[in-house]
C-alpha cells in the first residue's frame, strides 16, 4: 500500500506537471481538490485516465472521480480493491 | 450605426441535407442524420454516433469539378459546397462587381488529412501537396478561389464552437463600417479523428442520440458541416432591387473567464453576450420570438445556457426555444452558420423546429424546449453559439429591417 | 470617427526583445534554418498553477500580452483579440502523434484542450477576468492584421477604449520537419545576416509572440496613430505598386511624404520578388527596412514589424541592423508597411508619428 501511494504521488505529480512539487509536499490525506492541491476538473480527467492505463480500471462517469479521488488515501484503497493490473 | 445588414442567399451541407432545401425538408419532418461512422476507421465506432454529410471526398470533388491533384480538405471541400449555394442563392453573377470578401470558421482546418498521412508525409511524397493546406485559412483559401474572390479581404476565425456566429458577426460589422459591400459568411468544419478522440477525453460524448435540455443527456454527438450566408448593404440590396431573406439585427460576443473548457454555473458569458446582442439590435427580451440554443446536450452547457436564458428573459417570459443539435450533431466552427440558416428558414417559414430526442424535464429549472414542429409567426429569432475558452456568442436575426 | 493609437508593446522573438528598454541593442545572430524565440522568465508573469498546462506558444502569448498591458498601465481591457496562423502547434502535434501511436487509446484531454487555436485569448481573458469580446484569427501571414483591423473599426466607432491586439506562433518539431520536405524551410543553413542576400528557395522559420495595446484615448506615452490597414487575398506582383500607390492616396499621401517603409522579406527568392516590386519600384529612394532576418519567418511575424515600425517611431532612429538599403532619414514621420507570405495575404499598415 505504501509503495503504490509513492507510486501514484511520483505519478500525478508527473502527469499534471507540478514543476514546483515533491512527493513529500504530498500528505496521504490532503485533500487533492478543493483546498488541497487545489486540482480541476481537467486533472480528474487525466487522472481517470491513469486509472485505466496504470490499473486497467475503467471509470465511464467522470462523477464517480469525486470520491475516488479525494485524497492519496482513498485513491490508493480504491486501486488496490479495484485493479486489474 | 443605422446601416442594415441584408441577407440575400445561404447555402449549407450537412448531416441531414446537401443544400437548403434538404435541410429544411428534414427539420419539419424531425428526421436525424445521426448514425454511426462511416467515413472514419475509429476504435470508438460502437460507442459513439455521429452526423456524418453523406458525400464521400471524390464525390465531393467530381461536384466541384477539382482534378485528382487537388490539395482540397475535407473542410474546404464542404465549405466550397455550401458557399457556392449561398452565392447562387443570392443571384450573384459578377462576385467582384462590388466590394466583397469572405469571412469563414473552421475548428478543424486540414486535419482530416494531416491525421491521415502524417507519417507517411516524412517516407512518401504522394500526399505532400496537403501539408500546406492543413493551416486553418487554408480552407477559406480555397473557397475563396471557388468563388472568385481575389484581391478582397478574406480571413478566417476559430474560436472554437461560437466561431460560425462570430464570422457572421465580424461580416455584419464590415458592412456596417463600410469596409465592405457583401460578405460571405459562415463555417466549415469536417468530421476528423483528433476531434473525436479530443470530446472522448473530455468524457462529453453520448453513446447514443443526443438529447439537449434533458435530465438524462449524456453528451453530444459530434458532426460536420457548411453553411455560408451572403450578407449585402444597404446599397447593393437598392442597386440591384435584391431579394431579402432576412437581417442581422443584433450579434454579441463575451467571455465567461471562468474555465478553459467549461461554461460557468450560472451562464455570465452567455447572459452578457445575449445581452449585447439586444442592445445592439435595440430589442427588449420580449422582442425575441424563438431562441435556437446552442443546446449541445452536455451536462454542463444545457444547463448553463438554461440559467442564462432565465436570467435574461425571465422565467415566465422565454419565447419558445430549442436545440438542433439533435438533427446535425455539434458541428463546432459550423454551429453557429448552420444554426443561422436554421434561423432563417424558421423566419421565413413562420414555423418553430422541434428540440428531438427530449423526455425527461430537466430538475434545476422549470423551462421545457419546444418539442413539436410549430407554425408561428416570427419576426426575430435569436441564436446562442459557445465554445470552449469561454468564447459566448449571440446573433440575432429579423424578417424586417 | 475617433483616432487609434498604439499605446504599448511587446514582444517575445528570437532576439532579445522582452526589454523593452532595449532597441535591437545586442543581436544574436543565428546560423540555424530554425530560430527559437528567446524567453522572459515566465514565472514572473504566470502563476505556476496556471502556467504547467501551457506550451510554450500560449505562455509567451500571455507573457507578451501582460507586458504589453503592464507598458500601458492598464489592469484590464475592452477586447483581447489574437491572431495564430498555426495554432497551438505543440500541443497539436502531442495529441495528434499520441493518437496515432497509442492507436487512439489511453489519450489525456490536456493537449487537446490546449491546441484549440482560441486557447491563449481565452487564457488571457481567465487571467485578466476579462469577460469582453474575444476574437482569434487564424489566416495565414493575415492574422494578425485580421485582428489588427478589427481593433481598429471597434476604437474608431468608440464600442472600445482600449483593445489587447497581438500575434503568436511557437514552432513545433513535426511541422518543421514537414516544412524542410516541402522546401518552405531552407535545405542549407544560413547566418541571420545573409538571409536577405539569399538566392535560394525556402526560409528560415521562427516564433514569437507580438503583443500592442491599442487605444483611441493617446497618451503621452503612445507610439503612433494607426492610420490605415488594408488586407487582400492574393495580388500579382506586378500590380503591387499601383496597388501601393492607391492605398497612399486613399489617405492623402504621396511616395515622398514615406519616410520608411518597413517590409516581409524572409530571403526566400520565389516570392521575395514582391517586395523587390517596390524596393526597385516607387520606393527605390525611400529608406527601407527588413526584420525577419533577425527574428524567423512566421505566420505571425509581421506583428513585429510593427514593433519595429512603433519603436522607429518612438526614438526616432533605425538600428543598422534593420536597413536593407543606405538611404537615410532624420525624422521619421510616416512608415508604410508591407507583407505576405509566399504571395498570399498581403497587408498594408501606415502609422503616423504622435
Amino acid at each position: 500500500m505504501e509503495a503504490l501511494k509513492q507510486e501514484l504521488k511520483e505519478n500525478i505529480i508527473e502527469q499534471l506537471n507540478l514543476e514546483d512539487m515533491s512527493v513529500e509536499d504530498i500528505a496521504d490525506d490532503d485533500m487533492l481538490f478543493g483546498d488541497g492541491l487545489a486540482l480541476d476538473s481537467i486533472d480528474a480527467l487525466e487522472l481517470i485516465v491513469m486509472l485505466d492505463k496504470n490499473y486497467g480500471i475503467k471509470l465511464t462517469d467522470p462523477k464517480e472521480g469525486r470520491t475516488i479521488f479525494e485524497s492519496i488515501n482513498t485513491m490508493a484503497a480504491y486501486i488496490t480493491e479495484h485493479r486489474s493490473k | 450605426m443605422s446601416k442594415g445588414v441584408a441577407i440575400t442567399g445561404m447555402g449549407i451541407i450537412s448531416a441531414i441535407g446537401n443544400n437548403v432545401a434538404e435541410n429544411f425538408q428534414s427539420l419539419v419532418e424531425a428526421r436525424k442524420g445521426i448514425s454511426r461512422i462511416s467515413k472514419i476507421d475509429t476504435i470508438h465506432k460502437d460507442d459513439i454516433m455521429v452526423g456524418e454529410i453523406a458525400y464521400s471526398n471524390l464525390e465531393l470533388e467530381e461536384l466541384l469539378g477539382l482534378t485528382p491533384e487537388n490539395n482540397y480538405s475535407r473542410t474546404g471541400l464542404i465549405g466550397a459546397i455550401a458557399a457556392k449555394e449561398a452565392i447562387k442563392n443570392a443571384g450573384i453573377k459578377d462576385i467582384n462587381k462590388y466590394l466583397t470578401g469572405i469571412v469563414s470558421a473552421t475548428s478543424v482546418g486540414g486535419m482530416d488529412m494531416t491525421e491521415q498521412h502524417y507519417y507517411e508525409y516524412l517516407e512518401s511524397d504522394t500526399n505532400r501537396r496537403y501539408i500546406a493546406s492543413h493551416h486553418a485559412g487554408d480552407s477559406t483559401q480555397k473557397i475563396a478561389e471557388q468563388l472568385g474572390i481575389d484581391k478582397g479581404l478574406v480571413t478566417t476565425i476559430s474560436t472554437a464552437c461560437s466561431s460560425g456566429a462570430n464570422a457572421i458577426m465580424l461580416g455584419a460589422r464590415l458592412i456596417k463600417s463600410g469596409q465592405l459591400d457583401r460578405v460571405i459568411v459562415g463555417g466549415s468544419d469536417c468530421m476528423s479523428k483528433f476531434t473525436i478522440n479530443g470530446f472522448k477525453t473530455l468524457m462529453i460524448l453520448s453513446d447514443t442520440y443526443n438529447t439537449p435540455f434533458d435530465e438524462n443527456r449524456k453528451g453530444l454527438n459530434l458532426g460536420e458541416a457548411a453553411a455560408f450566408l451572403v450578407l449585402e448593404s444597404d446599397t447593393v440590396i437598392k442597386a440591384e432591387n435584391k431579394t431579402v431573406l432576412g437581417y442581422v439585427k443584433g450579434y454579441g460576443n463575451a467571455n465567461d473567464a471562468f474555465h478553459q473548457t467549461a461554461s460557468s454555473d450560472h451562464g455570465d458569458g452567455a447572459t452578457l453576450a445575449m445581452e449585447k446582442a439586444l442592445k445592439i439590435a435595440d430589442f427588449s427580451a420580449k422582442d425575441i420570438d424563438y431562441i435556437n440554443a446552442h443546446g449541445t446536450a452536455t451536462g454542463n452547457n444545457d444547463l448553463s445556457e438554461g440559467r442564462a436564458i432565465i436570467r435574461v428573459f425571465g422565467e415566465e417570459n422565454i419565447p419558445e426555444f430549442s436545440s438542433t443539435k439533435a438533427y446535425t450533431g455539434h458541428t463546432l466552427a459550423a454551429a453557429g452558420a448552420i444554426e443561422a440558416v436554421y434561423s432563417i428558414l424558421a423566419l421565413q417559414n413562420n414555423v418553430i423546429f422541434p428540440n428531438l430526442n427530449f423526455k425527461t424535464q430537466m430538475k434545476e429549472f422549470n423551462i421545457t424546449p419546444q418539442l413539436k414542429l410549430k407554425e408561428k409567426t416570427l419576426k426575430t429569432v435569436m441564436s446562442n453559439s459557445f465554445g470552449f475558452g469561454g468564447n459566448c456568442s449571440t446573433v440575432i436575426f429579423s424578417k424586417e429591417q | 470617427m475617433k483616432k487609434v493609437y498604439i499605446n504599448s508593446i511587446s514582444s517575445i522573438t528570437a532576439q532579445k526583445t522582452f526589454d523593452n528598454s532595449e532597441f535591437l541593442d545586442k543581436l544574436i545572430i543565428h546560423e540555424n534554418q530554425v530560430v527559437f524565440a528567446v524567453e522572459p522568465n515566465y514565472k514572473d508573469y504566470i502563476p505556476p498553477a496556471a502556467a504547467r498546462r501551457m506550451a510554450k506558444g500560449i505562455k509567451m502569448g500571455v507573457v507578451a500580452s501582460k507586458m504589453a498591458l503592464q507598458e500601458a498601465n492598464l489592469e484590464q481591457v475592452d477586447a483581447i483579440i489574437t491572431g495564430t496562423g498555426m495554432g497551438c502547434l505543440r500541443d497539436s502535434e502531442k495529441f495528434l502523434s499520441a493518437i496515432i501511436d497509442n492507436n487512439e487509446q489511453f489519450l489525456t484531454p490536456t493537449s487537446f484542450i490546449q491546441s484549440t487555436h482560441n486557447t491563449v485569448g481565452g487564457q488571457v481573458a481567465l487571467e485578466l477576468q476579462c469577460k469582453g469580446y474575444n476574437f482569434t484569427y487564424v489566416h495565414g501571414s493575415n492574422s494578425f492584421e485580421s485582428g489588427l483591423l478589427d481593433a481598429k473599426m471597434q476604437l474608431e466607432l468608440d464600442e472600445a477604449q482600449n483593445i489587447l491586439v497581438g500575434g503568436v506562433d511557437e514552432l513545433g518539431d513535426h511541422t518543421t520537419k514537414l516544412n524542410k520536405i516541402i522546401h518552405h524551410i531552407k535545405d542549407e543553413k544560413i547566418s541571420s545576416m545573409e538571409i536577405l542576400n539569399s538566392k535560394t528557395k525556402g526560409t528560415v522559420f521562427g516564433e514569437g509572440a507580438n503583443f500592442f495595446v491599442l487605444s483611441n484615448k493617446k497618451q503621452a506615452f503612445s507610439y503612433a496613430e494607426i492610420l490605415s490597414v488594408k488586407l487582400f487575398n492574393t495580388l500579382d506582383h506586378t500590380e503591387l505598386n499601383e496597388i501601393a500607390l492607391s492605398f497612399l492616396n486613399d489617405n492623402h499621401l504621396s511616395v515622398e511624404d514615406i519616410d520608411t517603409v518597413v517590409l516581409g522579406n524572409n530571403g526566400d527568392v520565389e516570392f521575395d520578388s514582391h517586395y523587390y516590386q517596390l524596393t526597385s519600384g516607387i520606393f527605390k529612394n525611400t529608406q527601407q527596412v527588413c526584420y525577419k532576418h533577425l527574428i524567423g519567418e512566421f505566420n505571425t511575424a509581421s506583428p513585429f514589424g510593427l514593433w519595429v515600425a512603433s519603436k522607429i517611431l518612438k526614438n526616432q532612429t533605425v538600428p543598422g541592423a534593420l536597413k536593407k538599403n543606405d538611404l537615410a532619414t532624420s525624422s521619421f514621420k510616416y512608415i508604410l508597411l508591407y507583407n505576405m507570405y509566399r504571395g498570399e495575404n498581403h497587408s498594408f499598415i501606415l502609422l503616423k508619428s504622435c
